[in-house]
This record gives structure tokens, C-alpha cells and sequence, in this order.
């Protein structure tokens, strides 16, 4: 006789919370555009701090093609870096691979007939150091932040030897035009350095996969909760071979363009400390350093205000010094804002 | 009567202009057990907190301690008013000692230094007081699910409180580690103790409850005194209607059994499961029972291959299978409803959207890779209609339902496998009781449909009320079956001499 109660709670309960779930879907808006917006005010208002600061030396042209140079390689070992924070983890040898890569490719390029394979040497390079990490991560169950430290270590050696300790010079190195040449879109007018095309191109490609493939979702829920992620059937081996693949990848692909941009390595100080800069510029852009939670949106705009700061504070002439304090206490500060952002969008 | 130790008159609580309570009156006296009941979202943790002090109720309401009005400000104010909350999921830190524990927050120093010695002899009477079975010097890692309850309850004392809150505290203790906490919540009632207890669970209220008081949609509905406590009623008051066929069970395999769908034969993992056979036949409910720590999840977990098996085989629709990842046992067509869908069920930060697609995601993509979103949202949809899911849209977090709306979300994953076996791993658990008999329905539906179905429950009476047969499991073994036929229905004593294995006794 109450065959129809089930029926009739669930309108009366749908009836009673419209209100309260249309007021949620615009809460859970403001929330999704604070985070998709981000870093991006801050980002603003550093370049017309410096623009006013500098006096009117920051917007112009060739300033602009200078910090997106700049802010290239950066964002290439970011975007890298964004797949494995995603999945919870953290990739610090990129600064080595990096050199590692850039000295089997420059070694390459010296070759009289192979020469011109020292773009895919380097890459693969890249890549094999990074399903390396993976591996061990992956199958062997060691933390990343051990193995990549390990290997931060390890590749740094092995970039020294590929030069035998020297810096490796190739002024004829082929495809240089990749790291000193721009692409000409106005004649005249507008033109991008091909290194900022490249970083474009790496950011466009990681949306895709993280966004709109089965992959991407596998990577997210990896690092939302690894344990679900096994019960749910995905094979969580090989996401992290995956990642931390492509994170190697990403850094063969900012030895060869700085390689083809200096036409030149050197297996010690090429790529210092670029997996600090590389991980600022993902947390920077909001993605959740215990994984699960991030875009490569905010990446971007997170490598771009450390490559505006440097720049910026250069214009304004800061010296050098007073520069690493400043860019210290920004990333400590954003991750303040960070953790206050996520505070405000907590459910009570 | 003597006078209330806890008066709460016309308190409120809003977040974001959302009213979680609304003028809610609340009345205690000391040497009573007060069951606080309402469905997930009702208010009952809201005013919980708004009584440790987690939470600051808005003004215009009063509560009064011994008929002074108290102020509650921050996590220690609850404390310093006589009240002590034990939560759902306790709250010790596994690596200290029970003494350290108990003193946390107040430890005793001299000169600077601990002094270990004395909190532990501070400790000890009333650990004895309780009947603990276990040192101060013990490290709470090493204490069972129980026996870490008697320490919060220890704790609780030990900071004089007059007012003890318990917020569901049998959902991970056995039968056995239940009865004993009840007989000590009955000890500390006689000592003139408050105790407000919260559950879900009628027959605890039936037994310990002196008062009850209903709360619904943030207001609260009535207080009942213990003649008037009757299930219907309290349900009644609870969900707002009758609840006549609250279990569902119109699915009826003595009309035919199916064909035997699956078979796991003499499974064992070395540990906790030691060589154990169950079969399903398509459309029917079987029941797995028995105590916590009987082996019944980690059985599950052999049979969808989640943790490595030591023997035995498994066959679906008689051809054997060899399953080693949760992986390929959703390709075999088995799915698996874990007990713990926050932990090893959902992805909280993900879309409900995401959560009911991940499964399918491979199948469902273009060229392999691609997803494909319209499908995805379509799917997604379908499921939200199909099971009831209340939410704004499919896109909002996981993390945002209530216990009932999040079990469907994980269930709709699963279906969307379209399984020929589903294991169900206490599907009920934090589930309030509207969305409880909804999964009933839907299981029931499973079944009627030729899924074959296996529940893992420690809730008898669901057990009885939905299943037509029930293996009872007992320290890694398979101790007995029982069936359901027309005359003799299953019943709760038969299963629990089983599970104790009292059954042994009585022969």
C-alpha cells in the first residue's frame, strides 16, 4: 500500500532541495572559476607592477618575446612535472636528465653523417631516464621522492661523463633555428620564438591527454586514491611508468632546445636546480601536491610568473641576490593563498 | 525528575546561509542513555560539534551545563564544560601509548622532563574501572577496534567529563566487542553519567536508549520516552513517512533456481582465509555473515583477486578463470562493492560524472583512447535517474553527497559493467535509512534481473531481510549455511550460533 512512498520522498526531498542545490551548482561555480582563474590575477598584476615600475619597459615587444623565451624550458619540465604531481608524486631529477640529454644530443650532433638525429637522441634520452624513475617507482613500490633523488644524483654523473667533464660546443648544430629562431606570424609585427611555440604546443598536447583521454582520468584517480584506483581495475604501474615517462620526456625536450639554443652543455652546470623551478611552477598553479587535484592551465600561468618575476625584477634592477629572496617568498606565499583558497571551498 | 545536566534551547547553526539546525532544544539528564537518531544531513553531527566546540552556533540560542548557560569556544571548550565527543572514526594516534593518549593534550612533566611513570599510574584505575585487558604502556596500534574505544572512553573520564557523546561507536566492533561496550555504557550510566548516542541502528537504541530524540532536516521532530520507543515510530519520525516494506525482497529463486554463475572453490590466502568455497546462482542473494574479523572481506578480495590467493580456483558459468587483479575480474564480469568507499571506493575530488564512468571508460572511447564525454554525461545521467542519486548535476565532487547518494554513485559504477556476479561489501554502512531501502530495491532489482549476488553484511536483519541464503563464516572457515524456505524463514539466533560457533555448544 506504500508501494509509491520511495517515489514520492525522493520529489519531495528533490522539491525541498532546489533551492539548496541550485545555490550549491553556484557555489561549486564561483568555486570552479577561483580555481581555474588562480594564479591568473597575480599573474596580471606582476606585469603591470612591472610595467609602471620599470617605466614602461615591460610591455613591449621584444621584452615580451624575452620573458616567453624565458619561460619556455621552464614550462616544458612543468609540464612534465604536472603528470607526476598529479598522481602524487615528484620528479627531482629533471635538472640532470635534462643535462644528460643535452650532452648525448649535442655528443650526437658532431657526428658527420648522424648529426642531424641529435633532436630524437636527446628526447628518447629523456625518455629512457624517465621510464626508468617509473620503473623503479612503479614495480619496485620505492617512493618517488628517494628514486628521483637517486637519480637527480646518478644523471648528473652520467652527463659529466657523456662530455668526459667538459662543455661541448657544436656552433653548426642542426635545427638551431628551434632554439634562437622565432616564427614569423605577421611579418614584421609579430613573431614567437620557436622555443615558446614548442612550450605551447607540450601544453596544448598535455590538456588533451589529461583532459580528454581514458589516460587522463586514469592519472587523476591515481592520485585522488590509489587504493580505489587498483579496485577499479586500472593498472596503476603503468600510469606511473607513464608519467614519470613523460616528466623524462619533457626534460629531453628542454635539453635539445637548450642545446639548440646555446649550441652548447655542459654535463655540470646545464639544468642546476630546474626541477626546483619546474615544481614552483606547478604548485604555483594550484595543482594539489598530494596529487588528484590540478590543471596544466595552471601550470603554464605558474611558469610564466616565475619567468615575469626574473624578468621583471631585472627591469626594475634588483640585484641578484635580493632576487631569490623575493622569488622565495612569493612561492611560499602562493602556496599561502593556496591553502586559503582551498580552505574557503572546504564543505562544512 | 532531578534537574537536566545539558539544556539546549532553540540553537541554530547556518553555514553560507544554508540552516543546518534550526532552533533545535535538546534536553539531558545525568544517569541517562539519550539516542540521538536522524537520517545523514538531519543535524545530528552539526550539534555534536556545535557541543565540542568545533563549530559556533549563531546567535540567539542558549545552552545550559548544570543550569548555567556555558559558552563553548574552540576544541578544548567542550572539554573544559564536562563533555567529551568519541567519533565515529577515533580519534588516537596509533604510535604513542594508551597512557600517552589519555593524557594527551594534559601531560604530566617534571622539571621539563615526561614523566611517563605517574601518567601511567594515573591511568590504571581507570583502565581497571573499565575491565580493560590491556597495559597503559601499550601502543594503541597494537589494541583491537574495541579496545580503542575503551581507551576514548578512558580519555573521557579521565578529563572528569559528566557528558559523553558517542557517535555510532559499534560501526567497526563484532557482536561480541559490541555487547561488552554496551554493558559498559550501562556501567556508566549508573555512575550518573550522560551519555548521548548516536546510531542508526534500532535494535542498540531498543537496548540502551532511555530517551530517544528525533532529528530531521536540521529541526528537531520529538523526544519519545523509553515506553513509547518503537521502530516504526522512530522511523516514522525519522524519515517523515511509513516505512511498511523497509526490507525488499520480491525476487523468489525457489520458483527456479538459476544456473550457478559463480563458483569459488576451497579459496585460501595463508592468513585469514583459509580454504573457503561459496557458489551463486544467477538471481539469487546469497549472504555472507559472521563476526568482524571472520575473513568475509579479505574471502572477497581472493575471489576479485585484489590480494594474492595461496589455493584454490574460481569458475564463472562453469569455465574456470584465472583472476589475479581487481582488473580482470571486472573483464570476468565480477564487481566488487568495497566496505570502505571513502578509503578504497570513491575519488572524492572527482566528478560524480568520472566516478560512474571509470570503469567503462576504455570500452566506451574512440579509438581507443578518446573520451567520449557525451556518452559519459549520458551514462552518468542514466544512473542518476535510475538509482535515485541527489546531487545538483553530475558534475559536482563526489565528495560533496551524503553516505546514501555516494553508495549509489560507486553501486552505478559498477553496474555500468553490467555484471553477472556483484559483491556487496556492507552496502548499507553510513547509510541513512531512506537511501538504505532504496539499495534494498535496487539489489532486489539486481536479483530479478539473473545478477547473481553476494552480500557481505554484519546487519542481520538486513541479511534476513534480503537474502535467500546465508554462509556464515568463522575464523577463516565457512562454519555453515544456511537456506531460506517457506517454512522455515532465516533467523537472526541460527546465524549468530554459527558465527560464535555457540552452535557446537549446544550439541
Amino acid at each position: 500500500m506504500h508501494e509509491s512512498s520511495p517515489q514520492a520522498k525522493a520529489v519531495s526531498a528533490t522539491a525541498s532541495g532546489a533551492a539548496a542545490a541550485a545555490q550549491e551548482t553556484r557555489r561549486q561555480r564561483v568555486r570552479l572559476l577561483i580555481r581555474a582563474a588562480g594564479m591568473l590575477p597575480v599573474l596580471l598584476l606582476l606585469c603591470v607592477g612591472f610595467h609602471f615600475l620599470s617605466d614602461g619597459r615591460f610591455f613591449t615587444g621584444q621584452n615580451l618575446g624575452i620573458v616567453l623565451q624565458q619561460a619556455a624550458v621552464n614550462t616544458v619540465l612543468a609540464a612534465g612535472m604536472t603528470f607526476v604531481i598529479l598522481t602524487g608524486g615528484i620528479d627531482l631529477s629533471v635538472g640532470s636528465i635534462l643535462a644528460a640529454s643535452a650532452m648525448a644530443g649535442l655528443t650526437i650532433s658532431k657526428l658527420p653523417d648522424l648529426g642531424a638525429l641529435w633532436l630524437p637522441v636527446s628526447v628518447v634520452t629523456g625518455l629512457g631516464f624517465g621510464v626508468i624513475n617509473g620503473a623503479l617507482i612503479a614495480l619496485l613500490r620505492l617512493p618517488p621522492f628517494i628514486v628521483t633523488l637517486g637519480s637527480l644524483t646518478a644523471v648528473r654523473g652520467l652527463a659529466r661523463l657523456l662530455g668526459a667533464d667538459t662543455t661541448v660546443f657544436n656552433p653548426t648544430i642542426p635545427y638551431a633555428f628551434i632554439g634562437n629562431g622565432s616564427l614569423t606570424l605577421i611579418p614584421g609585427i609579430v613573431s614567437i620564438p620557436w622555443l615558446s611555440v614548442i612550450a605551447l604546443l607540450v601544453i596544448l598536447v598535455s590538456w588533451l591527454v589529461l583532459r580528454r583521454t581514458v589516460l587522463g582520468v586514469h592519472i587523476y584517480a591515481v592520485g585522488g586514491n590509489e587504493s580505489a584506483a587498483r579496485l577499479a581495475g586500472i593498472k596503476v604501474w603503468a600510469v606511473l611508468i607513464f608519467v614519470y615517462g613523460v616528466s623524462g620526456l619533457m626534460a629531453g625536450l628542454g635539453g635539445a632546445m637548450q642545446a639548440a639554443r646555446l649550441y652548447a652543455a655542459n654535463g655540470l652546470q646545464l639544468g642546476q636546480s630546474y626541477e626546483l623551478d619546474a615544481i614552483t611552477a606547478v604548485i604555483l598553479g594550484g595543482t594539489s601536491f598530494v596529487g588528484g587535484i590540478g590543471s596544466i592551465w595552471g601550470t603554464l600561468v605558474g611558469a610564466l610568473i616565475i619567468a615575469v618575476l626574473s624578468n621583471g625584477l631585472i627591469l626594475v634592477g634588483v640585484s641578484d641576490i635580493w632576487q631569490y629572496v623575493i622569488k622565495g617568498l612569493v612561492i611560499i606565499g602562493a602556496v599561502a593563498l593556496d591553502r586559503y583558497r582551498l580552505q574557503g571551498s572546504a564543505r562544512t | 525528575m532531578n534537574d537536566p545536566i545539558l539544556e539546549m534551547r532553540g540553537v541554530s547553526k547556518s553555514f553560507f546561509g544554508i540552516k543546518a539546525l534550526r532552533g533545535v532544544d535538546l534536553t539531558v539528564y545525568a544517569g541517562e542513555i539519550h539516542a540521538l537518531m536522524g537520517e545523514n544531513g538531519a543535524g545530528k553531527s552539526t550539534l555534536m560539534k556545535i557541543l565540542s566546540g568545533a563549530y559556533k552556533p549563531d546567535p540567539g540560542g542558549e545552552i545550559r551545563i548544570e543550569g548555567k548557560p556555558v559558552r563553548i569556544d574552540g576544541p578544548l571548550g567542550g572539554r573544559a564544560a564536562g563533555i567529551s565527543i568519541i567519533y565515529q572514526e577515533l580519534s588516537l594516534a596509533p604510535n604513542l601509548s594508551v597512557a600517552e593518549n589519555i593524557y594527551l593534550g594534559r601531560e604530566v612533566s617534571r622539571s621539563g622532563l615526561l614523566a611517563r611513570g605517574s601518567m601511567r599510574e594515573g591511568v590504571g584505575p581507570i583502565l581497571e574501572r573499565l575491565g580493560a585487558d590491556f597495559l597503559p604502556s601499550t601502543l594503541v596500534a597494537h589494541l583491537s577496534m574495541g579496545q580503542r574505544q575503551l581507551v576514548e572512553i578512558a580519555r573521557a573520564l579521565h578529563a572528569r567529563s559528566k557528558i559523553l557523546i558517542m557517535d555510532e561507536p559499534t560501526t567497526a566492533l563484532s557482536a561480541g566487542e559490541s555487547e561488552r561496550l554496551f554493558a559498559l555504557i550501562r556501567q556508566l550510566r549508573a555512575e550518573g553519567l550522560a551519555i548521548i548516542y548516536i546510531s542508526h541502528r534500532m535494535d542498540e537504541v531498543y537496548a540502551l536508549g532511555d530517551r530517544v530524540t528525533v532529528l530531521r532536516d536540521g529541526r528537531l521532530v520529538g523526544s519519545l520516552d523509553k515506553p513509547e520507543i518503537r521502530a516504526d515510530t522512530i522511523v516514522r519520525m525519522m524519515v517523515g513517512r511509513d516505512v511498511s516494506s523497509f526490507y525488499k525482497k520480491d525476487h523468489d529463486p525457489e520458483a527456479g533456481r538459476g544456473h550457478p554463475v559463480l563458483s569459488a572453490v576451497d579459496m585460501a590466502d595463508g592468513q585469514r582465509v583459509k580454504g573457503c568455497s561459496v557458489t551463486v546462482h544467477a538471481g539469487e542473494v546469497v549472504g555472507l555473515a559472521g563476526l568482524i574479523g571472520a575473513g568475509r572481506t579479505e574471502f572477497a578480495h581472493l575471489i576479485i583477486g585484489a590480494s594474492p590467493k595461496t589455493s584454490g580456483h574460481l569458475e564463472i558459468e562453469s569455465r574456470p578463470v584465472d583472476i589475479r587483479t581487481p582488473g580482470e575480474a571486472l573483464d570476468a564480469g565480477i564487481a566488487y562493492l568495497t566496505e570502505d568507499r571513502k578509503a578504497l571506493g570513491l575519488f572524492l575530488d572527482m566528478s560524480c560524472l568520472d566516478n560512474i564512468n571509470l570503469a567503462v571508460l576504455s570500452r566506451d572511447a574512440k579509438l581507443g583512447y578518446i573520451l567520449d564525454r557525451d556518452k559519459a554525461r549520458d551514462r552518468a545521467n542514466k544512473a542518476f535517474a535510475a538509482l535515485g542519486i541527489r546531487a545538483a548535476n553530475v558534475g559536482v565532487t563526489a565528495g560533496g553527497l551524503s553516505g546514501g547518494n555516494q553508495q549509489k554513485v560507486l553501486l552505478s559504477r559498477l553496474l555500468a559493467i553490467t555484471p553477472k556476479v556483484l559483491i556487496l561489501d556492507e552496502p548499507t554502512r553510513g547509510v541513512d535509512v531512506g537511501a538504505k531501502s532504496e539499495i534494498y530495491t535496487i539489489i532486489d532489482n539486481l536479483a530479478k534481473s539473473g545478477t547473481a549476488i553476494l552480500v557481505i553484511s554484519s546487519d542481520l536483519p538486513e541479511i534476513i531481510g534480503i537474502c535467500d541464503r546465508v554462509i556464515v563464516m568463522r575464523a577463516g572457515h565457512i562454519a555453515g549455511e544456511i537456506e531460506r524456505t517457506a517454512t522455515s524463514p532465516l533467523n537472526q539466533e541460527d546465524i549468530m550460533a554459527l558465527a560464535t560457533g555457540m552452535e557446537h555448544l549446544d550439541a
